[in-house]
């Protein structure tokens, strides 16, 4: 029976389809048979960060209406063979799908893949409804900005009230410097309001930019950011690792450079 | 830049200004009623208690907050009401 994880966080945005497409490819890497489905219908992404979008015949609401069967919408990943994607459409909105038929679709889908993930669509009107209908455990992305947080703290309230209680938080884009400058709140900051246990810390990283460029996710690469999510798919499966040292390190000339700047 | 204007601001730099602003703008949220609700339901309590106590509707509180389930690690939100009753409350029910 396999699990199905809802990535959500309110704010549009603060990093959802970026963290669907690395945890679920690194998922994949280690072992599991996975799908991702972008639920957010009206606006599909997941595909183009997933580097799939040439490849879509049907979607989410041709399942859902019975227009295919399940198995001729999956996409399967270009580099894992046990990685699948279910896309959104394009052309219609979010009341071409109920939480009803989330749910059927979720408990179907639990019997083939290990894992199911839903890349949640910002706000919590109806694409939100859809995307927790099946859920069993939710992450939840932010980044250390007052409204990332504010609404990361509504969304925690409404999965608890939808009875979601697994509840994880990753805190993205992270800058090292800029916290130690007391310019932007840490993770313990984020952790300490919204009362929710961490499971990854993403930094910052430019390497994020150039992979949703070329449609590859950089988990387990060996950038920072890469790494990050290497990690937080570990903990997803229950391992316990160490969180990083996300701590610049500079050689001696970028240090000095860096005073430079600074005044 | 970084570090003189932080000493000519003062010790709050922005971050702690973004989690104090957070934190009260959070506690708001998570309030289950809104402020005109509140206020409803205090004069409909200072009515019911009314009824048998004397009560001092001046030093009335109630409010919204979290507390933790004893035989579980869960917090819930809670209506805690503090209604101070007046000395002579007793005869007050003789009276009636």
């Amino acid at each position: 029976m396999g699990e199905v994880i809802v990535i959500t966080s309110g704010k549009g945005g603060v990093g959802k389809t970026t963290t669907t497409a690395n945890v679920g490819t690194g998922l994949a890497m280690l072992g599991k048979k996975v799908v991702l489905i972008d639920t957010d219908i009206g606006l599909r992404n997941l595909d183009v960060v997933m580097g799939l979008e040439n490849r879509i015949v049907y979607n989410l609401v041709d399942v859902v209406e019975n227009t295919c069967r399940i198995k001729q919408a999956l996409i399967k990943d270009k580099r894992y063979e046990n990685l699948y994607l279910l896309p959104s459409a394009q052309t219609k909105d979010k009341t071409a799908v109920s939480p009803e038929q989330m749910k059927k679709l979720a408990d179907e889908l639990k019997e083939e893949f290990d894992y199911i993930l839903m890349d949640c669509p910002a706000g919590i009107e109806q694409g939100f409804k859809n995307a927790i209908a099946g859920a069993d455990r939710a992450l939840i992305v932010t980044t250390p900005e007052v409204s990332a947080v504010r609404d990361a703290d509504r969304i925690i309230g409404l999965l608890e009230a939808n009875e979601i209680r697994d509840n994880h938080l990753i805190v993205n884009r992270l800058r090292t410097d800029m916290v130690k400058e007391g310019n932007m709140l840490s993770s313990d900051d984020v952790v300490e309001i919204l009362a929710v246990d961490l499971i990854g810390v993403v930094p910052d990283d430019e390497q994020i930019v150039i992979a949703t460029n070329t449609g590859e996710p950089l988990v387990g690469s060996d950038s920072k950011a890469g790494k990050a999510y290497m990690n937080i798919c570990k903990r997803v499966l229950g391992e316990e690792v160490p969180f990083l040292d996300l701590e610049e390190t500079k050689g001696f000339f970028e240090k000095f450079k860096a005073i430079f700047k600074r005044s | 830049m970084g570090l003189l204007s932080n000493f000519f601001r003062g010790s709050e730099n922005s971050s702690d200004i973004a989690k104090n602003r957070l934190k009260v703008a959070i506690t708001s949220d998570r309030a289950v009623c809104s402020p005109e609700i509140m206020e409803q339901m205090k004069i409909d309590i200072i009515q019911v208690i009314s009824k048998y106590l004397d009560i001092d509707t001046d030093g009335l509180d109630i409010r919204m907050t979290k507390t933790e389930l004893e035989d579980s690690n869960q917090t819930i939100n809670a209506l805690l009401a503090n209604i101070p009753i007046r000395e002579d409350s007793r005869n007050f029910r003789k009276n009636r």
